[in-house]
């Protein structure tokens, strides 16, 4: 691991001082070649690559209304300065919103505006040199795409435009990232991020059942392919195998089994994850949606259900239908797409799911709001139903449950440090340091209420901190899911409760 | 005198007028290729048009932010709408009853609005963040507003300027039947200022004004399951 000191844990509110530079010297592992080409972008570094980066960085311009606004509507008052989790966990300067937008905006004010090309000292216009294009790969490579600043802005300016923008000059010019370009070339190459083909698919989904049946009795089954079955599930393929993904899995395949309806993960489309809005790139990103719609009209099904994952509900929620729709061959008496939460929820509400709280006794939980979730997206028929519909869902599985600050929770949550394609062991100083405003808001509610798990929805907040907490003194378990604490305590038709398997244990 | 300063204002106005309508037709005539708004947000149009009010009239998101800003910001913009509703005094003949009405109000909204300014400035200054971020610019910004209202107050309570004559100039510019414009040093910094102000408007950060309503993070509906979003088609 690299060397680095975490930043001490601060309560919510308290600003660090500016350290100009300090995070400088972060930057992911580039993209190699192969990656980069598999993808359309170049290999590597073009010649001309100013005269290109130019030439892209207009054409973004004038397609993409959002950012055209906010390159001239910024007034620089200040606002946004201390709303990000990497300024705030860095105190790098350029981490703050502004000024990471302020890296594209001199840019744009020299080469497309009057201003910048006649009085360039006055608004701060800068040509671009390789200096500026290294400080661009750096700092939009320290931005998780999380919105947070984009709430507070009085003009909504959104710096996740900028990041996914300059990314997407990046790539054009054979600046790409590594993890997101080589992950992206894995969804197209088999079906999902992680790589797994459909016969480790098929094996490990089949290893879930037995465990299931062994634990509770029930044959509850995890369908892959069923041709014709009602629902598909796309879930992010982390959900197969990592801790505590998978315990989320097994959630959905109880509910599912509950509620007694016919349902299938597809091989094809074994990825909910779509890394293309990462980089900014609207064609990659329908290509990865296309798969799902490809996928849902091939095996027939009438609903698609989503599971547990922040960027991917956005994706699903708002781009879908844009990107690759309409999805008319559903059927619409059911949300196109469904969050698994609003499935589930739906069940509670109707009194169809029955739940031994007890099961979670051995917690204390809070809910951590994903951004992608919380600032992007909604769940249920009314605003900030992605927010009421988790946490019902939580409550009714547990007894013990407390919310962090408030400042830090619904759309002013903090991003667990690991969104927007950050999520790689090259930017883990960047990721401890960006994650510390939630532990530091996890941190109160630990020592004051006795809370002792966080409660995520997300895949890449699960992975974050499973990684994240140990460094803070906290176990790798301390993280969990939403369908984690329902598989816990779900009591499924005809289960063995736990009193009678001490009895014929006896 | 009158001649270069009548010549100035024109252009001023002209640059101003011409320079938003470009910026707002490309603005207008940019594609939203995908539904971002910043949520929760409205599920209906009516919504997005409430949302958008609060942000316009209270700058509701600031207030989210930081007490300090919206404090100094909000105070500084509703003193600007006040004086310009008192100024119009010199543009009708009779003066409206509202405009009339205001006046007095208009008169406290030049402190406030000097008041408002200073804030903002001296946090600029002291603020270690925002100082960061401060360019050039933003220091010629409030310069020039504080410019106008030094100048604007000067001529009321320092060494106040002929009115009448004042409106006369103004009248005549306005009927293209030119009258000879009071020479107070005040009056020729007022006037030139706000000159400055138009031109620059246009090609500055004071394009948040009619940016605020293009900014698809505010001015779009969250209703992608209800109504299929397809700019293209």
């Amino acid at each position: 691991m690299d060397d680095f000191t975490l930043p001490e844990l601060k309560l919510p509110g308290d600003i660090p001082k500016i350290a100009c530079g300090s995070m400088a010297h972060s930057q992911p592992y580039s993209a190699a070649p192969d990656h980069q080409e598999a993808l359309g972008f170049p290999g590597e570094l073009v010649e001309d690559w100013h005269d290109k980066a130019i030439a892209k960085f207009g054409e973004i311009l004038d397609r993409q209304r959002a950012l055209k606004v906010y390159m001239d509507a910024c007034v620089k008052c200040g606002a946004c300065t201390d709303k990000c989790h990497y300024f705030l966990g860095t105190g790098d300067p350029k981490n703050m919103p502004v000024a990471r937008q302020d890296l594209m905006r001199k840019i744009y004010r020299r080469y497309f505006t009057f201003a910048g090309k006649w009085f360039p000292w006055l608004v701060g216009a800068k040509d671009l040199t390789r200096d500026v294009l290294d400080e661009w790969y750096s700092y939009f490579h320290q931005c998780s795409q999380c919105r947070r600043c984009s709430v507070y802005c009085p003009y909504g300016i959104d710096t996740a435009e900028f990041s996914m923008a300059a990314r997407e000059i990046m790539d054009h010019i054979g600046m790409g990232q590594k993890y997101c370009n080589e992950i992206i070339g894995k969804v197209h190459d088999i079906g999902n991020n992680l790589g797994l083909p459909q016969k480790a698919l098929g094996a490990t989904l089949e290893d879930l059942e037995e465990d299931i049946e062994e634990e509770t009795g029930v044959a509850v089954r995890l369908p892959l392919d069923v041709q014709g079955a009602d629902i598909l599930l796309i879930t992010p393929s982390a959900d197969f195998f990592a801790e505590p993904h998978v315990d989320g899995l097994i959630g959905y395949a109880k509910v599912f089994h509950q509620a007694g309806v016919s349902w299938t993960i597809s091989s094809k489309a074994s990825e909910a994850a779509n890394f293309a809005m990462f980089i900014g790139s609207h064609d990659q990103m329908g290509k990865i949606a296309e798969r799902i719609r490809d996928a849902a009209l091939e095996l027939g099904v009438k609903r698609i259900i989503v599971g547990e994952c922040g960027h991917a509900w956005r994706v699903a929620y708002n781009f879908w239908d844009t990107l690759v729709g309409p999805f008319d061959f559903l059927d619409p008496g059911y949300p196109i797409p469904q969050h698994i939460c609003e499935f589930t929820y739906d069940l509670i509400e109707k009194g169809e799911l029955n739940f031994d709280k007890s099961a979670n006794d051995h917690m204390t939980l809070t809910f951590h709001d994903s951004c992608n979730v919380a600032r992007a997206s909604r769940m249920g028929d009314e605003p900030g139903g992605q927010f009421k519909i988790p946490r019902a869902v939580v409550k009714a599985c547990c007894n013990n449950f407390v919310e962090m600050d408030a400042d830090t929770i619904h759309e002013n949550t903090f991003c667990c440090g690991g969104g927007g394609g950050l999520l790689t062991d090259d930017l883990i100083e960047l990721r401890a340091k960006g994650a510390s405003p939630r532990m530091g808001a996890f941190e109160q509610v630990a020592q004051d209420h006795g809370v002792t798990h966080m409660v995520a929805i997300c895949a890449i907040c699960k992975t974050q901190f499973s990684k994240i907490m140990p460094m803070y003194g906290y176990e790798m378990d301390n993280i969990v899911g939403v369908h984690q604490l329902v598989s816990n305590a779900l009591i499924l038709d005809g289960q063995i409760t736990t009193e009678e398997e001490e009895t014929v244990d006896g | 005198m009158t001649a270069a300063y009548a010549i100035l204002l024109y252009a001023g106005a002209l640059i101003l007028v011409l320079g938003l309508a470009v910026k707002i037709k490309q603005y207008a005539s940019t594609p939203a290729p995908l539904k971002i708004p910043t949520t929760p947000a409205p599920t209906t149009t009516g919504g997005v048009v409430l949302r958008m009010a609060r942000e316009v009239f209270l700058f509701q998101s600031l207030f989210r932010a930081n007490k300090w800003i919206w404090l100094f910001g909000w105070m500084f913009h509703a003193a600007l709408v006040l004086i310009l509703a008192r100024h119009l005094r010199y543009f009708t003949e009779p003066v409206w009853d509202w405009v009339a009405l205001i006046q007095p109000f208009g008169i406290y909204a030049g402190f406030a609005f000097v008041a408002g300014l200073a804030g903002l400035w001296v946090r600029r200054i002291v603020v270690e963040r925002i100082r960061y971020i401060t360019g050039p610019s933003d220091h010629l910004m409030l310069a020039i507003l504080m410019g106008i209202a030094a100048s604007g107050l000067a001529m009321k309570f320092v060494a106040p300027t002929d009115i009448v004559a004042m409106k006369a100039f103004i009248l005549g510019l306005l009927y293209f039947d030119w009258q000879p414009m009071p020479g107070d040093p005040a009056v020729l910094v007022h006037l030139a200022l706000v000159a400055l102000l138009m031109i620059v408007f246009p090609f500055s950060k004071l394009l948040h004004a009619p940016g605020v309503f293009f900014s698809p993070t505010r001015n779009q509906a969250d209703n992608p399951r209800d109504v299929r979003y397809a700019p293209g088609e």
